[in-house]
């Protein structure tokens, strides 16, 4: 399971006003911290902290690459803030994202490849989010398709078929997993299929508990990456039950410890 | 056609043992074990940067019921460790020693840490090349000896044997003190293989400097199980299982030996001194295609039979 962690967003509070006031302390430790809990990529989201996004997003890469070389994944709906991330990444970034709209594919499928970035595809395009399993696979289906055509590689593609609350849109989560499922049978190597895992508990009660029971069952279907809180640690533990469970770790009886271990060596 | 190649993220860890003088030891060459980054002779896909290293095993009392096979070669020097080890080393070209401290077994002869203690320095005297160094393998004996044994080979950098689940803090705790490496052992049970690694690095022991023993079955005794735990662990550690990925050590002499067909006399089954050997090098190359980095041997002709093996293997 390749983790992004999710907490370095100016939709959070201590994030906005370390943007707001260039205080980078705050930036690094969340950035440190969150590849200690297990995290192999963080994202970096301005969000709404402020005007400036290009400055902000060029600030918080920069910043965050003073303390290590990190995966990022540069989180934006804007193509030029997304290229300001890009450009100041020191190993192999991530788009997150682009839809299959044409019109945006054309625009950041060409600065994925100049960049040497990976790239999340929602399964959204011109005509909006299919309320279908089939509808998002046959969207992934498009993307996957242009991804192709500018020459990207596989190994570099991740589609996420959009989960939505579940307050909201209660047969979306189980409509999603149906996605995961088909989505992986697109093409051999499958693509990796990734999900925005917060956004099924928006608004919820007791959200951390419908993360990881989500989490859990989206990895049964195939789910090989997620932005999620590495700092909640139920997730985590029952992500890595469920990977024994999947058989995609060997069993030892301290198998918790085994993979933070794993983990931290890894990326050493 | 083009063949179809893995990509493997992991790594086996390559673990050094002895120490030379420049190092602070006092022997002629190390070795060096592990590192592979693929399967076991998959030069096309991935490095294989150490050719596995042909131990032979010295035991510090007289073999209860010797193998006429082995007494022909050995009998001349066995009672006398460091003249055995000597005539594996230079006569037989043995590239590591592994002392078999087995006298300290309760039911062995129950010697003590002094014994231990004085067989150790007379084979660190007698030869030059790296030492492996085992305790008989019962808890509260080798609570006793292995301090007392790593202690002797203080500086030298030798692999200590062996940490099992149930008993690993006092070898783990030598070894740390007297700059060792040491051998992680689990009962063909890749669970407890895992789970004794973590043990150990948990108690702060570097992973550069631990070889796994899976425990061997012999060739028409298990060797098939062995095999497909060395299999399933070295896929893991290629797969990115850090915790896994160290290199292998397999005691096949001593298993070899204690199979029927290497002892009985038997017709049908041809001249026991050509299928003895034989069936010890049939299991050693066995455990080569397994991953095995560390062979630990007992007759000179099955360790010439699998030394052509490599040179046909690695090259020359």
């Amino acid at each position: 399971m390749y983790i992004i962690g999710e907490r370095i967003n100016g939709m959070f509070k201590n994030v906005k006003e370390a943007i707001l006031a260039q205080d980078k302390s705050v930036i690094q430790e969340l950035a440190l911290t969150q590849m200690e809990h297990g995290a192999d990529c963080l994202d970096v989201n301005v969000g709404p902290a402020t005007r400036d996004q290009v400055g902000a997003m060029e600030w918080l890469v920069k910043t965050i690459n003073e303390v290590g070389e990190f995966p990022l994944s540069i989180d934006s709906p804007k193509p030029d803030v997304i290229e300001a991330g890009l450009k100041n990444c020191r190993v192999q970034p991530i788009i997150n994202s682009t839809t299959a709209d044409p019109e945006v594919m054309n625009k950041l499928l060409p600065m994925a490849k100049k960049y040497n970035s990976r790239v999340i595809g929602l399964t959204i395009d011109e005509n909006g989010v299919p309320g279908t399993a089939e509808g998002r696979t046959e969207v992934a289906l498009k993307f996957l398709a242009a991804c192709m055509e500018h020459e990207i590689e596989i190994e570099d593609i991740f589609i996420d078929p959009i989960i939505l609350p579940v307050n909201a849109a209660q047969d979306v989560p189980k409509r999603v997993l149906e996605a995961i499922h088909s989505c992986k049978m697109l093409s051999d190597p499958a693509p990796a299929v990734i999900l925005g895992l917060s956004n099924v508990s928006q608004k919820c009660n007791n959200r951390k508990l419908i993360n990881r029971t989500y989490l859990v069952m989206a990895m049964a279907m195939g789910l090989s990456a997620c932005i999620l809180d590495p700092f909640d640690d139920d997730l985590m533990d029952a992500m890595i039950t469920a990977r024994l469970l999947l058989n995609e770790d060997i069993y030892c009886d301290s198998f918790l410890e085994a993979y933070r271990q794993k983990h931290s060596t890894a990326k050493i | 056609m083009e063949l179809v190649k893995e990509k493997w993220t992991g790594k086996v860890h390559e673990v050094i043992i002895g120490a030379t003088g420049a190092e602070g030891g006092t022997r002629t060459a190390v070795v060096r074990a592990g590192g592979e980054t693929t399967m076991p002779f998959y030069d096309f896909e991935g490095g294989m940067p150490n050719r596995p290293v042909l131990a032979m095993e010295v035991l510090d009392k007289i073999p209860d019921e010797p193998s006429e096979s082995l007494k022909k070669v050995f009998g001349d020097v066995w009672g006398d460790p460091g003249e055995w080890a000597r005539k594996c080393v230079e006569e037989f070209g043995a590239e590591m020693i592994s002392v078999q401290l087995l006298s300290a077994h309760p039911d062995e002869g129950d010697t003590d840490e002094k014994h231990a203690v004085e067989t150790v320095r007379k084979v660190l005297k007698a030869v030059g090349v790296p030492l492996i160094i085992r305790a008989p393998g019962v808890a509260e004996k080798d609570n006793l000896i292995i301090p007392a044994a790593s202690q002797a080979a203080a500086g030298e950098r030798v692999l200590l044997g062996s940490a099992v689940q149930d008993n690993y803090k006092t070898i783990v705790a030598s070894a740390l003190a007297d700059g060792h490496c040491i051998i992680t052992e689990s009962p063909i049970d890749i669970n407890i293989a895992k789970q004794v690694n973590i043990l150990v690095t948990d108690m702060g022991f570097p992973t550069d400097r631990i070889v796994m023993d899976p425990t061997t079955g012999g060739l028409g005794y298990g060797l098939e199980y062995t095999f497909s735990i060395m299999e399933r662990a070295r896929l893991a550690a290629l797969g990115g299982d850090t915790v896994l990925a160290q290199p292998f050590i397999s005691y096949i002499g001593q298993e070899s030996w204690r199979a029927k067909e290497t002892k009985a006399e038997n017709e049908e089954w041809g001249d026991i001194e050509k299928r003895a050997p034989l069936w010890e090098a049939v299991g050693a190359i066995s455990m080569l295609q397994a991953g095995s980095d560390i062979l630990v041997l007992r007759h000179p002709h099955a360790l010439k039979i699998v030394r052509q093996m490599l040179d046909e293997l690695m090259g020359k």
